[in-house]
């Protein structure tokens, strides 16, 4: 009696944290799992099919786990004893065998993946893209449209349904690149050039983050990646340029010192190479 | 003449006050117990000083005790600081000293948990499994040890006096380099890393030479326990991985100290080969922490299945493989630092390919316990856990194995749910399973059963708890090493995390007490067959606890499982031959000295205190040269004595 009210009482706690959890899940924002944009709904999938194909393997090992512990516990002394078997040919063959052919196709798609799915290779859409410079800086994130000829701090935009060039660097410690919703991330270092090819399927706001410890003010290097149509990507753009504060080399000196938690900034490009001279700083620094 | 030590350095917040209060407390006790017992002279005689393996290893597991009390109680204040620290508040601790806090932890658990109870537990163990006296250099054994002491101090002597590092515990340039650091921070990482780092893979050569020459007769490789097996393989791990991690920390020690620019962003410098260099030592690493727990388990499922280790062949050639994929794995560790699709894929495309002999170790663990007739001691508890925690950890490090899969969960909470469910799951698990099963041959008597699994399921719900939401939150976005967050629906989750982590203080401090309670029991529950659980290898054919020779006849080998096999073949008890004299070496405590002096070199080092450095450096070159002059480092227990300390024993 007093065992069966046990089992009871465990599954019931089972089944209240699977449901609170269930809950949770479905009235919140699983941001890896609820692409907005190409790259990330494929990276979705391939985590999906990958875990599938992964579980093949996994329940079995679950199932003969507790399978083998309760039928061969001591006390059932009707179960058989072989305390010499330790060789069975099926058996190995078995366990080599079925995750050989899994791991087989895991390595076909992670062949196939990495070449889809490679932050480097633009997207083709068959229409223009829209270049978007990144710099990140201590503690927060410097988006330059060269094109455009404005630039804005923890804040970028862009049309939807329109491939997206991020061309990264760091004038600070190393950072990563990350918007969750739209794909996956890269790394932001100082001196070298990455590229990130991300594209929005929708209108939406998208949480933006640096994943890689940067400093005391790393927490607050978050951003907001905002798609939009295209008419309010223009009249925001035209509304940028009519900002009254210019990025020309002094005012990037002041923007790029240490801040934690910096307000959103837009502001007119002024000096149009200056991604190109943050880089180039680090090949033949000025002597000070 | 202090360098850059002032009072400055002496200046905390309350926290790190009371931090550092409790640790000066802790050994103020310490040394007042020590001397209200008198027990100084033993102490420096019987433990500091001391050369034999089992001392030494007994010495680690308490290191790595205390060691494990500061990991946890960073881990509870990191848990408590994000479940609070959301939105407009800022939680308790500030930005710097949560990234100290977390550095400090991985650094503790790594290098002076996990690195501290696999040499523990090989150190105890292997030379018994083996029918060996010591290991190959037993000098070398104890210098180890105070090396690797000496590292951890760096740890705690940095809660008092200055600050330790708060670039995460892989201390990535240009971050840690002397621009973005210039405090003492990173040096105390540095030194601590360089200095065990040095114990250590002393210890490799000396494990590795150990299996290799002093086997007893008989036991050829393929007649090896698994463990002894599993350690052969770690050791050859150690000695190819760590001069990698000693000539990165020295490079990146130059690059603070005498501005060589190796990993700087500017004038040429590459922090991309740091992080290459880094992982070709962590990858290997992850398997030396995680390879002799295969081994324990190894031991443990047969002996409580009463029944042979199915596929003996393939669980050393699955050892073999993971040792050697263990090196090509590296770049897995940053996918996302833009390699090409094909150089991405490859390294994939290996990492995942260790699953398969990892998967064939797991399903002869399970074809072990079909048509055995297993006993649930605590061991088993925590091999079902392992299975459970291991399978699911594995299968999350296969998922992000695939490149364009990682570069969504890449540093974010995921990962962190993946390498605690792998680490814990897999060293911490396999450490306790062993820490049980082999405490009675060491102690003389056996833990308690009811605690130890009381604190099984302390530490298993309270694992799951903690980590089961962060694979959830790593897919929100959430990345790790954040001392703030804005998004408000993270915070339950974060919530259920702390609630976990104290289940496993919990957990811990029942350990504590299992371990007093076992002191004071242990009568009941003494062990004087030598052989408790009804074991199957060399260590349970003598006596527990071992006499400091071991074993006063070498035993001689000529199968698997070879105490079992002389168990049922009567063997084991016919010894009536002549007792010999047995060749041993002598204590000394160079060791100790040049562990201190290395130390004082390291803090000076730090400080800028150049002085004190060649103290050091001299300190430790003088006791060397001393200890190659020792003329007689051995000695011989006469045969009367043997016969005297054999006989005592049967009396008991």
């Amino acid at each position: 009696m007093k065992k069966t009210f046990k089992i009871l009482l465990i599954t019931l706690l089972c089944v209240g944290a699977m449901a609170l959890a269930a809950l949770y899940i479905s009235s919140n924002n699983i941001a890896v799992l609820e692409p907005k944009g190409m790259i990330a709904h494929k990276e979705r999938e391939l985590i999906i099919t990958a875990s599938l194909l992964m579980l093949i393997v996994v329940v079995p090992v679950f199932i003969m786990t507790w399978a083998f512990a309760w039928k061969y516990r001591e006390s059932n002394i009707k179960s058989k004893h072989a305390p010499d078997w330790e060789h069975n040919y099926i058996a190995e063959y078995c366990c080599w065998g079925v995750p050989i052919v899994i791991i087989v196709i895991l390595a076909v798609t992670t062949w196939k993946s990495s070449h889809d799915l490679n932050p480097f290779t633009p997207i083709e859409t068959g229409r223009k893209s829209l270049t978007i410079q990144v710099v990140a800086l201590d503690w927060k994130w410097l988006f330059i449209y060269p094109e455009q000829g404005i630039a804005t701090v923890n804040f970028v935009q862009f049309p939807e349904k329109t491939a997206l060039n991020f061309v990264i660097t760091s004038d600070a410690p190393m950072n990563s690149f990350w918007i969750p919703q739209l794909g996956g991330q890269i790394y932001a270092m100082p001196a070298m050039r990455s590229k990130l090819h991300l594209i929005a399927n929708e209108i939406g706001s998208f949480r933006g983050v640096s994943a890689n410890i940067s400093g005391k003010g790393f927490a607050g290097m978050t951003f907001t990646a905002k798609s939009t149509s295209h008419s309010d990507y223009h009249l925001w753009v035209q509304s940028v340029k009519q900002s009254s504060k210019q990025l020309n080399l002094d005012t990037y000196d002041q923007l790029a010192e240490p801040s934690e938690y910096h307000p959103v900034e837009y502001y007119r490009l002024v000096q149009e190479d200056l991604f190109d001279r943050i880089l180039m700083n680090y090949m033949a620094p000025p002597q000070k | 003449m202090f360098g850059r030590l002032t009072t400055e350095a002496f200046k905390h917040d309350w926290i790190e006050y009371l931090a550092g209060l409790s640790m000066v407390l802790g050994a103020i006790f310490f040394i007042v117990l020590i001397t209200y017992l008198g027990r100084w002279k033993w102490l420096w005689k019987e433990w500091i000083t001391s050369v034999d393996h089992k001392k030494i290893g007994i010495m680690y597991i308490i290191f790595s005790f205390v060691m494990l009390a500061k990991g946890l109680i960073d881990a509870v204040m990191m848990r408590a600081q994000q479940a609070i620290a959301v939105g407009d508040s800022m939680g308790y601790l500030g930005a710097e000293h949560y990234q100290q806090l977390f550095t400090a932890h991985g650094v503790t658990m790594i290098f002076f948990v996990g690195m501290g109870v696999v040499f523990g537990i090989i150190n105890l163990v292997l030379p018994l499994q083996i029918g060996a006296r010591d290991v190959a250099f037993p000098f070398l054994n104890n210098l180890s040890f105070w090396l690797f002491a000496s590292g951890g101090m760096f740890i705690l002597v940095s809660l008092v006096i200055g600050f330790y590092a708060g670039t995460g515990w892989s201390a990535y340039p240009p971050l840690a380099g002397i621009k973005y650091n210039p405090g003492v921070g990173v040096d105390y990482w540095l030194w601590s890393v360089q200095i065990s780092g040095a114990g250590t893979l002393l210890s490799g050569i000396n494990f590795l030479v150990t299996i290799l020459k002093m086997r007893c007769p008989g036991m050829t490789l393929m007649k090896m326990p698994i463990f002894v097996w599993a350690s052969l393989a770690t050791m050859v791990l150690v000695v190819f991985a760590f001069p990698i991690l000693t000539a990165t920390a020295a490079m990146l020690t130059t690059d603070r100290l005498l501005d060589t620019r190796i990993f700087t962003a500017e004038f040429g410098g590459n922090p991309m080969m740091y992080i290459n260099l880094f992982w070709a030592w962590g990858h290997p690493e992850v398997y030396i922490l995680v390879l002799p727990a295969f081994g324990i388990f190894s031991e443990v499922v047969p002996v409580f299945s009463h029944k042979k280790l199915f596929g003996y062949t393939s669980m050393v050639w699955a050892i073999v493989a993971i040792a050697f994929l263990s090196f090509i794995v590296w770049l897995h560790h940053f996918f996302t630092m833009g390699a090409g699709a094909n150089v991405n894929a490859f390294f994939g495309i290996m990492t995942m390919i260790i699953a398969l002999p990892t998967g064939i170790k797991v399903f002869n663990w399970l074809f072990t316990m079909f048509r055995g007739r297993i006993q649930f001691k605590t061991p088993m508890y925590w091999f079902l856990g392992f299975i459970i925690t291991f399978t699911i950890g594995g299968m999350a490090g296969v998922l992000m194995s695939i490149p364009a899969a990682d570069f969504q969960v890449h540093n974010s909470l995921f990962l962190i749910a993946h390498f605690h469910y792998v680490i814990i799951g897999g060293t911490v698990f396999g450490f306790f399973a062993g820490y049980t099963y082999w405490f009675p041959k060491f102690a003389g008597f056996k833990l308690n059963e009811k605690l130890g699994k009381y604190a099984f399921w302390c530490w298993m719900l309270g694992f799951l708890i903690t980590f089961t939401p962060l694979y959830l939150l790593g897919f929100m976005g959430a990345t790790r090493r954040l001392n703030h967050y804005d998004v408000v629906e993270w915070q339950p989750l974060f919530i259920v995390a702390g609630i976990g982590s104290l289940l496993i203080l919990c957990g811990f401090g029942l350990q504590i007490l299992q371990l007093i309670v076992s002191i004071i029991q242990r009568k009941k529950t003494m062990d004087v067959t030598g052989d408790p659980w009804n074991g199957r290898t060399l260590e349970w054919s003598t006596s527990s606890p071992p006499p400091f020779y071991n074993f006063a006849f070498i035993p001689e080998v000529n199968q698997r499982d070879a105490f079992w096999v002389m168990k049922h073949t009567k063997t084991a008890k016919a010894q009536h031959r002549k007792y010999e004299d047995i060749h041993m070496p002598k204590n000394t405590p160079m060791g100790f000295y040049i562990g201190m002096f290395s130390f004082f070199f390291g803090f000076g080092l730090i400080w800028y205190m150049f002085w004190l450095a060649a103290i050091g450096a001299i300190g430790m070159i003088v006791c060397i040269i001393l200890h190659l002059y020792q003329k007689h480092p051995d000695y011989h227990v006469t045969a009367e004595e043997v016969a005297e300390i054999e006989g005592r024993k049967q009396n008991v």
